[in-house]
């Protein structure tokens, strides 16, 4: 256990960069304890660690995610009915590559293919939401428990969601045209590990070039927080006794469109200054799972009565989860 | 021939489209090269993940960006079934 710890505090959190940008910045005459400091401490030690860590996951996840073009996605999903089907699809969501560009040749493939609505949803929920490379980053700035709770909950969000749009028989709600395209069944390819290595290559770089800008805001957002705003101004905000804390980080974090890798500076920065781990965790499940981009794709494959249900019901299991979290805090720290 | 590089405009699609224009000049080959960047026209051929390729309007390669080399491999393939059927 204690090699473990060792291993997490060393590889994950990076203590010994911390140390090692404390140390440079001691050298140069500047005091880390001091306001300043501390910021500069924390803007440099944050934008290295979140940088490594996006490179070395983003590889990793996408080898693991050649593995799941979702054409072969569609094809599992195709002979499955009921709950089974929405967990399946919840859980293939988590590994299929992702971005919200593809969500409507996703939504139209899936739909044509006959898969149910509600599988569909499912999918599209955990998708952006859920994945290899935010929870071992939920690991690295909380903990393990938190990280793997993190992923059980997205799930069960992506299960129940996809399941009570389908009961809801939404699917006249589809924009016509959809239900109209031909289903292609398209053979996935064959991959060598070559290509897969130049696959994930690849990855690394376009999702470094499209997330670079967020993570700098994130960190900047997270180090103003860290060391300008008074505790008292952010636990008057949004502190644990606040009943509105968990809808107003929701709120908050709907509409942004930005990574989950940006989020995790403010999110580390907020847990610091006392805010509940519910109300982070919630902040962070908003700006994954929903942005203005991703709903206004969304919109032009599904009506609007459908893309309210769907938003309606991702917001309140968010906040329904950020509210259990918070209740149960003590469990996780 | 006419191939279709299929993607919402993305600098993959870019380079995929790049790529087979030298696996074309490589086989001293002449064919039509057709961007194709709308969503829902993708979709209707049946592809999720973009940059995709078509040769015929048959789809052969999807949500990568293929080497020359593997597009020359899939030219070849799809001479070889036109030759198959005909």
């Amino acid at each position: 256990m204690e090699i473990l710890r060792w291993l997490n505090e060393q590889l994950l959190r990076m203590q010994w960069l911390s140390d090692l940008v404390a140390w440079l910045l001691g050298r140069a005459g500047m005091d880390p304890s001091s306001r300043l400091g501390g910021s500069v401490h924390f803007f440099i030690y944050d934008t290295i660690k979140i940088f490594l860590l996006l490179a070395v996951l983003i590889f990793a996840v996408s080898w693991i995610q050649s593995h799941f073009p979702p054409e072969r996605t569609r094809r599992i999903l195709g002979g499955m009915r009921g709950v089974k089907a929405n967990t399946v699809g919840a859980l293939l969501g988590t590994v299929t590559p992702f971005c919200s560009c593809s969500s409507i040749p996703l939504f139209i493939g899936f739909t044509s293919a006959g898969l149910p609505l509600g599988v569909t949803f499912s999918f599209l929920i955990s998708s952006p939401l859920v994945d290899l490379a935010s929870m071992i980053l939920l690991a690295s700035i909380f903990n393990w428990t938190v990280a793997i709770a993190y992923v059980a909950v997205g799930i069960v969000l992506a299960v129940a969601g996809g399941t009570l749009i389908g009961a809801l028989r939404m699917d006249g709600e589809i924009e016509a045209f959809v239900t109209r395209a031909p289903a292609v069944d398209v053979a996935p390819q064959a991959m060598s590990w070559r290509e897969r290595a130049a696959y994930a290559r690849d990855q690394v770089i376009e999702i470094v070039r499209r997330v670079w800008l967020y993570v700098l805001i994130g960190v900047g957002i997270g180090a103003a927080i860290h060391n300008w705003i008074p505790q008292d101004v952010i636990t008057t905000l949004l502190g644990q006794d606040k009943w509105w804390a968990v809808p107003v980080a929701v709120l908050v974090g709907v509409p942004v469109y930005a990574d989950i890798f940006g989020t995790l500076p403010i999110a580390e920065a907020l847990v610091g200054k006392g805010v509940g781990l519910g109300t982070v965790l919630a902040f962070m499940m908003a700006v994954a799972a929903l942005s203005l981009p991703s709903l206004i794709m969304l919109k032009r494959v599904v009506k609007a009565r459908l893309l309210a249900t769907f938003l309606f019901i991702v917001v309140a299991g968010i906040v329904v989860i950020g509210l259990l979290f918070n209740a149960t805090a003590s469990f996780f720290t | 021939m006419r191939i279709k590089i299929l993607g919402s405009g993305c600098s993959k699609c870019i380079m995929l489209a790049d790529n087979t224009r030298r696996a074309l000049d490589n086989m001293g080959r002449d064919a039509e090269i057709v961007k194709v960047t709308d969503l829902t026209e993708i979709a209707m051929l049946g592809v999720m993940s973009t940059p995709a390729l078509a040769i015929d309007d048959v789809v052969v390669s999807t949500g990568r960006v293929l080497a020359p080399k593997s597009i020359e491999d899939l030219i070849l393939a799809h001479d070889a079934g036109l030759h198959g059927n005909g």
